[in-house]
């Protein structure tokens, strides 16, 4: 998913208090800099070392959405992600680093959606990655444990916070080509694999005092050094997990001459994996819900014709507007028809 | 018809242009002197602003370490990682002598929003941190350039002197890697957080300021600025009062023959207003850009001003600032509206059928009389309730301006007693002649006069004020430049080796050891005295206790000085937190004039215990023969030429310093008596050509032109000397309150009051002669009168 390369470079571009036109930021994204590591096909992960960092690549990701249910029944969200952009292809231990990190928090009631976010510049503690024992951290936020199987994850904003054990129940999966994403015709690509098979439990501090909840949680790892294509305007990414245990992950790339270009992935309950080439996955808007000024879907339509899925998608909170640096819409879904589960659906593009 | 009335209207000015040069003159002088005030003050604000808004002070909530020391960066991790949300700031003085800059580095990844530069949009994240440029505005770049290799990005917002960069250049430029000054605390935080106390209790948590600390501290400095300035305007306004008032006078018989020709009143009016409107705007215009030349002349000084005396950074070059210009323009039509009311009024009511004949436009009346007589008497009286009950700066303002405007509504009743008395006691006709004539144009005369009175008041006052100063400074600085030399030696090495070689060619070696810190929840310094001989003897002190040099010497007793001690409401015998664990009783407040912020001496020992880490490298030495000990100390010790400086030099430099501050206030009271000696001008000339029908009478009873001439300069004579003794107490009053009130309240010292009564007398004598200046021209002119006006008096039935 490169297309979050561009939330990420475009909140560093308008986050900071230099206010910057987010074009003359696009110049980061060119192939100017050509130091940059490239993703090349047929990808051999090294674990537990690729879970860390990679500093000579443009651009990384530790993300993680979780559907999760309170004592009564009530559905939550939570979202924890953490970015990495360079500038350059290396770091250093001081505040000369190149190297930017950046995270997002969020918590999603039926009701409510609180968020968060941090920023920090590499090399001097205050935010990173360490593989084994592995932590990803900002501040006092973190995500870590002894293994990549078993973690604490823990963030914090002005009105929330959460603290919830992940236990994987299943073996990572890869994207694409054996990890080795193509991400469109003119050949951009991404090492990317998930682990989307981690039971939740923990405790959710809101306004209103403590939640104990249990869920899922699908954490995805992607970094490369390639841009998106300038034509592209937004996009529509779903995390869908089936109640019969299969899993689907789909994305929608908008086009500004109103063409869109998919791809995705269908995971089985053990793991394998089938990669769904351009078309074979697809979503389409059926319902919009006013968000402040704007008009987001919130309904959708996802079909796989391949894995005879035709259902419909609905937001748990239509608000889930993440009204930040960047803004954009990230929340829990509810899936019904053919198929029914729960997931995560992310949009850009609709500020 | 609108087009004949106009110019019907206009072909007054036609007739009149020194009327119309008075309006547009005395309109011009009022707007240029207030405006001229505002563009200073506006300036001088925009600075502190973007000195608040660079450094993050007035927004944020900062943490603080514990005086003269910095904040490892370990610290800063350790309260992110706690979830502090802080941001860094390291800053120091780079850049030659004589044109240190103050460089300020951040993160701007984690300061809180809207910290730092924005030039334009043109720098990006990426390019702030890669490329890491300075930004300065133009007059600080220009002293950056060569000493940095960093490329300097001009930014006019950031505050003058002043530069910011990445915290990483910062830290190398500073030579302080790992190193902050201080923290910044952003507004929200998460919640969960643990308490400071636990994570870093060497820090201190300071409130946001709420506004910018300078900012407050020099707004006594401007509202003195925005007194003067509001004074001129009202002096300037009286000037163009007396010309509306006159113009309209005139244009009676005009106004009556053109409604007798069916002009409708009300469109009449709608053309004298907008008339006088667009009279108005000129004036304003050309006051605006006076105004802009008198801000531009004076900056520089108020500059130098605003930083001897508060430490604030302010900007000397003038920026044309659209808010400026419009309230000039707004302040002058406003000027003349309140000027032209009556004047408008009284056209309005007149009858069509009445006279034209200008009505006594210098009649006395008898209510009016009483009501200014009841009013004048009622805030003289709330003055002197405000001095002797009213506390802060503001109550020092209005009891300033109760006391003048007092003064200036009882001018013209207590000329008009003067002048009764002494008709009274005139023998001869000619002298009651002179007297009774007098008294009927005092109230033509008198808001010239009371301009007169305000002006040479304020001169008054003004002048005692800063000569009182500079007695007081002076005898002060011959008090704290003890020391014959001052030596500044580079390293503490150096600086040990030096007391070694010195101590025996000197009476006394005073080292200066000082560390900027907080007393009494406001920043301060705190100084260590080796407390000898030269203390002892030297040092007065406002207020003392028994033995206190003992006392301090022991350490036992800290001595404050008078600012800290006024603003921190403390005293002889209050206590005053020093250090941590360290409370001492106040034995004395010294006099400390023409330094911004609070001080607090302790003994030298008690220093170095409570700030171990603070050595001196520079000292005073006490000695018969400074010159002897200057070359020993570069020849035999080694020392650089610059590195000694001898009190003579630090006394002119203190006394060129005080010279300066003074500068504006000397500048703007030269102003202010030259707009009121204009009014008086205008309006003896006015009333020159109104007086022919009053002198017509004299001069058939057989008085000679020549002697009607001489009376009238002997009258402005007489007018401004009595003006000029009643302007004499009022202003000694007016340095009262400046000196017992407002300079308290202002910059925390209280002066004692000196009389110089030589200077008074030549101000006496200015305004004498500007007066006989201004009559004579009218006075010639009535003189010259030619007999055919005079004889036309009696032939025209007006």
């Amino acid at each position: 998913m490169s297309v979050r390369a561009f939330i990420l470079t475009a909140l560093l571009a308008c986050t900071a208090p230099l206010s910057v036109a987010a074009q003359g930021f696009g110049d980061l994204g060119s192939a100017a800099d050509e130091s940059f590591a490239v993703p090349a096909p047929d990808p051999v992960f090294d674990f537990p070392a690729d879970h860390g960092p990679h500093p000579d690549y443009r651009i990384e990701w530790w993300y993680l959405t979780a559907n999760m249910t309170g004592p009564d029944g009530t559905a939550y969200g939570l979202q924890w992600t953490l970015f990495r952009s360079a500038l350059a292809p290396f770091e250093t231990q001081g505040w000369d680093s190149p190297q930017i990190w950046f995270a997002n928090a969020a918590v999603t009631t039926p009701t409510a959606h609180y968020t968060s976010e941090r920023f920090a510049r590499g090399g001097t503690g205050q935010a990173g990655v360490t593989a084994a024992p592995f932590e990803a951290w900002i501040d006092e936020w973190h995500m870590r444990g002894p293994t990549f199987e078993t973690m604490q994850l823990r963030a914090a904003g002005p009105q929330f916070s959460y603290d919830v054990t992940l236990d994987a129940q299943g073996p990572l999966v890869f994207h694409g080509d054996g990890g080795f994403s193509v991400k469109s015709e003119q050949g951009q690509a991404s090492y990317y694999y998930s682990q989307p098979f981690f039971d939740l439990n923990g405790t959710l501090t809101l306004p209103s005092g403590d939640v104990e909840v249990t869920g899922t949680a699908w954490l995805d790892r992607e970094w490369s050094s390639q841009p998106l294509a300038s034509n592209q305007t937004g996009w529509d990414w779903f995390s869908i997990s089936f109640d019969a245990g299969e899993k689907l992950m789909g994305f929608r790339l908008r086009q500004a001459d109103g063409n869109y270009y998919t791809s995705g992935t269908w995971i089985m309950p053990d793991g394998q994996t089938t990669a769904l080439p351009n078309g074979s996955f697809d979503a389409e808007p059926l319902e919009t819900a006013n968000v402040g000024e704007r008009k987001v879907p919130v309904r959708w339509r996802v079909r796989v014709p391949d894995f005879d899925v035709d259902v419909t998608v609905a937001a748990t909170n239509p608000q889930a507007w993440m009204d930040m640096a960047v803004p954009y819409w990230e929340g829990p879904v509810m899936v019904s028809g053919n198929r029914s589960g729960i997931g995560y659906l992310e949009m850009t593009g609709y500020d | 018809m609108t087009t004949t009335g106009l110019s019907a209207l206009l072909s007054h000015w036609r007739r009149n242009p020194l009327q119309l040069f008075t309006l547009v003159a005395g309109l011009a002088l009022a707007t240029a002197l207030w405006s001229g005030v505002q563009a200073v003050n506006s300036e001088a604000r925009a600075s502190y602003d973007a000195a608040a808004a660079t450094l993050g002070e007035g927004q944020y909530d900062q943490l603080l370490p514990a005086a003269g020391e910095d904040i490892a960066q370990d610290t800063f991790i350790a309260l992110r990682r706690a979830g502090w949300l802080v941001g860094p700031v390291i800053e120091g003085q780079m850049g030659a002598a004589g044109a240190r800059v103050r460089l300020v580095g951040i993160d701007p990844l984690t300061s809180p929003g809207g910290l730092g530069p924005v030039a334009g949009g043109t720098i990006t994240l990426p390019d702030f941190l890669e490329k890491r440029p300075v930004f300065a505005n133009a007059a600080t770049a220009a002293k950056l350039e060569g000493f940095i290799d960093a490329p300097i990005v001009i930014e006019p917002s950031i505050a003058p002197d002043t530069a910011m960069t990445d915290v990483f250049l910062a830290q190398q430029l500073l030579d302080a890697q790992g190193r902050f000054s201080r923290l910044i605390v952003a507004t929200e935080q998460p919640v969960g957080r643990s308490p400071l106390a636990q994570i870093a209790p060497a820090l201190t948590r300071r409130a946001a300021q709420g506004g910018s600390d300078v900012g407050r501290l020099t707004d006594s400095f401007h509202l003195n600025l925005t007194a003067f300035g509001l004074l001129s305007f009202a002096v300037g306004i009286f000037i163009v009062h007396g010309a509306i008032g006159l113009a309209f006078e005139q244009r009676r018989s005009m106004v009556r023959t053109l409604r007798a020709l069916g002009m409708p009143l009300r469109r009449l009016i709608a053309l004298m207003a907008a008339e006088l409107l667009v009279i108005a705007l000129v004036g304003g215009v050309i006051g605006v850009c006076l105004g802009y030349i008198v801000a531009a002349t004076l900056l520089p000084d108020v500059a130098a001003t605003l930083k001897g005396l508060y430490g604030a950074q302010v900007s000397d070059t003038l920026q044309l600032r659209p808010a400026w210009w419009l309230s000039g323009l707004a302040i002058s039509v406003l000027g003349t509206a309140i000027a032209a009311t009556g004047a408008l009024a009284s056209v309005a009511r007149m009858p069509l059928l009445a006279s034209a004949r200008p009505r006594a436009w210098a009649t006395s009346r008898g209510f009016m009389r009483r009501f200014q007589m009841v009013t004048s008497i009622g805030l003289l009286v709330v003055a002197a309730l405000l001095a002797i009950f009213g506390e802060g700066l503001i109550m020092g303002f209005g009891l300033l301006a109760c006391l003048l405007i007092g003064a200036a509504l009882a001018l013209p009743l207590l000329l008009d007693g003067a002048l009764r008395a002494a008709s009274s006691l005139a023998q001869g006709v000619t002298a009651q002649w002179f007297w009774a004539d007098t008294r009927q144009q005092l109230s033509g005369l008198s808001l010239a006069l009371t301009a007169l009175l305000l002006a040479m008041a304020a001169n008054v006052g003004v002048s005692t004020m800063v000569s009182s100063f500079r007695l007081t400074f002076t005898g002060f600085l011959d008090q704290r430049l003890a020391s014959e030399l001052y030596v500044s030696t580079e390293s503490l090495e150096q600086a040990k080796a030096f007391e070694t070689f010195a101590a025996p060619r000197t009476s006394e070696v005073l080292p200066l050891l000082s560390v900027e810190t907080e007393l009494a929840g406001r920043s301060a310094e705190l100084y260590g005295a080796r407390i000898g001989a030269t203390y002892r003897e030297n040092w007065s002190l406002l207020a003392s206790s028994a033995q206190v040099w003992d006392l301090v010497a022991d350490g036992k007793a800290v001595l404050v000085n008078e600012q800290l001690a006024r603003r921190a409401d403390l005293w002889v015998g209050d206590d005053l937190v020093v250090g941590p664990q360290t409370t001492l009783p106040i034995a004395g407040v010294f006099g400390d004039y023409g330094n911004p912020i609070g001080q607090a001496i302790v003994s030298e020992p008690l220093f170095a215990t409570l700030h171990p880490q603070i050595r001196a490298t520079r000292f005073g030495l006490r000695t018969d023969d400074p010159s002897t000990l200057r070359a020993a100390l570069i020849d035999d010790f080694g020392l650089q030429g610059q590195s000694i400086t001898d009190q003579a030099q630090i006394k002119a430099f203190s006394l060129g310093v005080f010279e300066r501050t003074f500068t504006v206030t000397a500048a703007l009271n030269v102003l202010t008596l030259t707009v009121a000696g204009f009014a008086i001008f205008m309006s003896l000339l006015t009333l020159a050509g109104m007086r022919v029908p009053q002198l017509a009478p004299a001069w058939a009873l057989g008085m000679t032109r020549r002697r009607l001439g001489q009376l009238e300069l002997a009258r402005a004579v007489v007018l401004a000397a009595l003006t000029a003794g009643l302007a004499l107490p009022l202003g000694l009053a007016l340095a009262w309150v400046l000196l017992a009130v407002v300079n308290v309240e202002a910059f925390g010292w209280r002066l004692p009051m000196y009389i110089f009564p030589r200077d008074y007398a030549v101000l006496g004598l200015f305004a004498l002669c500007s007066a006989v200046l201004a009559a004579a021209w009218p006075a010639r002119k009535l003189s010259r009168t030619p007999p055919a006006d005079l004889l036309k008096v009696f032939a025209n039935e007006r």
